[in-house]
C-alpha cells in the first residue's frame, strides 16, 4: 500500500490492523474512502481484519465541507466510495472487527457497523446517527445497510429516528455493538486486536467466510456488489 | 367522533365518546381529516410539532366496525381500504407521533396504534390485543407489513398475530410495543403530551423526519401506499440546504 498520511496499517501476529490517524475527524472524503479501500487490499494473507482511528473521533461520516464546495457530479464519488469500501469488506475474507475508538456518527456509525463484530470504549464516544439533527435525509444504501444490521424496530427508531447518541454500554445492551471496553484508544484495538486474533484462529476458509457474510446480509450486499473492487468492470458505475 | 386541539406545539387528536370507537367510514374520514389540518398547521407554522392520539372511555379503539360490516366481505374489505391511507398519512406526516394507549386497543385499533411513533399504556386497565385470529378474520396484508415492522422481539410477532395473546402494558413494554407504562388514563395522557413536547422541542425537520421513518420501515410504508422518495430527491433537499 502507498504510503499517506491518511491511515496506517500494520500486522499484530494473524490481525491487519488498520488505524486512521491523526486527531481529526476521519471525515470519510473521496480520499480517506479510497485510502482505507487501499488498507482494506493489503490484509490479503491475514487472519482477520481491525480498522481503528486515532483522536477523539472514530468517524463523524461524510465529509459535507468537501462536498459543499464540490461539483455536484462528483457527490456520487462519495456515495459511490463509501459502497464499494463496504462491498471490500463485506466481500474479504477473513473475519472483520471496528474498534469503535472514539465517536462513530452518520456514515461512520454505518461503517462500523459493516463489520463482523464491534468492540466500542467505554468511557467515551457515541454512535450516533446525527442525520435527523442535521436535517439529512438518510440515502438508500446507507438505510439499507443500518436495516439490516439493526433489525430491533425500538433500536432502529431510537438510533436513527430520534438520533439518540449511544454510548458502548447502551449499544451492548441493545445488543447494537458486541462489547464496551474500559479505558483509552490502545486499550480498545488491544481489545479488538484480541478479538480478531481469536476469530483467527478458528481457522476458517475465507472464501466460506466471505460467502456466509453476504449471505447473512443480502440485502446490503446486493447494493453494494456492483462496487467492489470484485466487480464486473461492465457492472462498475462510473464514478 | 373525535377533535383535533393544539396545545403549544402538541396536536392532541381525541376519539371522543365512551364507546369502542369502532373504525368505521364516518371516524376514519374524521379522523383522516384531523391528521390533515394538524399536518397543514404545522407546516405554517415552521418545524418543531408533535401529535398525540388518545381517546376517551375504556377503548382506545376496537378496531373496524365489524357490527356495521356484519357478514358483508365486502364492507370489511372497503372498511380495511378506508383505512389503509389513514396509516399512510400517520406513517408520512411530518412530526413525531405518539400514542395514549388509554384503553383497550384490538385489531384495527391495535393498528392505529403501531401506526405511531411511540406508545404509552396505562397499567390498570386494557389490553392491546389482535382478534382476528379468534374471530375468523384474515388480516389486510398492511396490516402485517406492519407488525412484522413494528413488532421484532423474538416470539412477539407469533404471540401477537398467531396466537391471539392479550397484551397488559407491562408485557407490551417487554416486547417493546410499548415505550412507557403509567398508572391509569390521566397519567398516560400527560405522559404522551409531555413525551410529544419533549420531541417537538428538538425542533426535527418535518419532511427530513418523515422521510427517515420512511427509510427505517420501507416496506410496511409501501405496503399502504407511501412510494419512497429517490436518494436524488433526497439528496436535492440537501443540496439545495448547504
Amino acid at each position: 500500500m502507498e504510503p499517506n498520511n491518511l491511515c496506517t496499517v500494520e500486522r499484530r501476529g494473524r490481525v491487519h490492523l488498520i488505524t486512521l490517524t491523526g486527531a481529526g475527524e476521519h471525515r470519510l472524503s473521496p480520499a480517506l474512502l479510497s485510502a482505507i479501500r487501499s488498507a482494506v487490499a493489503a490484509s490479503a494473507g491475514a487472519g482477520a481484519l481491525v480498522l481503528s482511528a486515532e483522536g477523539k473521533f472514530f468517524s463523524n461520516g461524510f465529509d459535507q465541507a468537501w462536498a459543499r464546495t464540490a461539483p455536484l457530479h462528483l457527490h456520487s464519488t462519495m456515495d459511490g466510495g463509501f459502497r464499494a469500501l463496504v462491498a471490500d469488506l463485506l466481500e474479504l475474507p477473513m473475519p472483520t472487527v471496528a474498534a469503535v475508538t472514539g465517536h462513530a456518527a452518520a456514515a461512520g456509525c454505518a461503517l462500523a457497523l459493516a463489520h463482523d463484530s464491534v468492540v466500542m470504549r467505554g468511557s467515551r464516544g457515541f454512535l450516533f446517527m446525527s442525520e435527523v439533527h442535521a436535517g439529512i435525509k438518510i440515502v438508500d444504501f446507507l438505510a439499507e445497510l443500518m436495516r439490516e444490521k439493526v433489525p430491533d424496530a425500538v433500536n432502529r427508531r431510537d438510533l436513527l429516528l430520534r438520533g439518540d447518541k449511544m454510548s458502548a454500554a447502551e449499544a451492548v445492551r441493545r445488543g447494537i455493538v458486541d462489547k464496551a471496553v474500559d479505558g483509552g484508544v490502545e486499550d480498545v484495538v488491544n481489545a479488538a486486536v484480541a478479538e480478531a486474533e481469536k476469530l483467527a484462529a478458528r481457522g476458517w476458509d475465507g472464501e466460506v467466510v466471505a460467502e456466509i457474510r453476504k449471505a447473512v446480509w443480502p440485502k446490503v450486499w446486493d447494493k453494494a456488489k456492483d462496487y467492489g473492487a470484485d466487480a464486473p468492470a461492465a457492472a462498475r458505475p462510473r464514478l | 367522533m373525535c377533535t383535533l386541539e393544539q396545545h403549544g406545539n402538541v396536536f392532541v387528536l381525541t376519539l371522543t365518546g365512551d364507546d369502542e370507537h369502532p373504525l368505521g367510514l364516518p371516524l376514519i374520514a374524521s379522523l383522516s381529516s384531523a391528521v390533515a389540518s394538524a399536518k397543514a398547521a404545522a407546516a405554517s407554522a415552521g418545524p418543531g410539532a408533535a401529535l398525540v392520539t388518545v381517546a376517551e372511555g375504556r377503548f382506545f379503539s376496537n378496531g373496524l366496525d365489524i357490527g356495521w360490516a356484519g357478514t358483508s366481505r365486502t364492507r370489511l374489505m372497503e372498511l380495511a381500504d378506508a383505512l389503509r391511507p389513514l396509516a399512510a398519512d400517520l406513517l408520512a406526516l411530518p412530526m413525531p407521533t405518539v400514542a395514549a394507549v388509554t384503553g383497550h386497543a384490538s385489531a384495527g385499533g391495535f393498528l392505529l396504534a403501531l401506526c405511531h411513533d411511540y406508545r404509552v399504556m396505562r397499567a390498570d386497565r386494557g389490553v392491546l390485543y389482535m382478534s382476528e385470529i379468534d374471530i375468523g378474520l384474515p388480516l389486510p396484508s398492511y396490516f402485517v407489513s406492519m407488525f412484522r415492522a413494528k413488532v421484532t422481539a423474538a416470539n412477539a410477532l407469533r404471540d401477537v398475530l398467531l396466537r391471539g395473546t392479550k397484551l397488559r402494558a407491562a408485557e407490551a413494554k417487554e416486547m417493546g410495543i410499548v415505550d412507557a407504562v403509567c398508572p391509569g388514563p390521566t397519567e398516560t395522557v400527560a405522559k404522551a403530551i409531555k413525551l410529544a413536547e419533549q420531541l417537538a422541542a428538538r425542533k426535527w425537520d418535518g419532511d427530513v423526519y418523515a422521510s427517515i421513518r420512511i427509510s427505517i420501515f420501507p416496506e410496511a410504508c409501501k405496503s399502504v401506499g407511501i412510494v419512497e422518495e429517490s436518494d436524488e430527491e433526497k439528496v436535492k433537499n440537501f443540496a439545495s440546504r448547504m
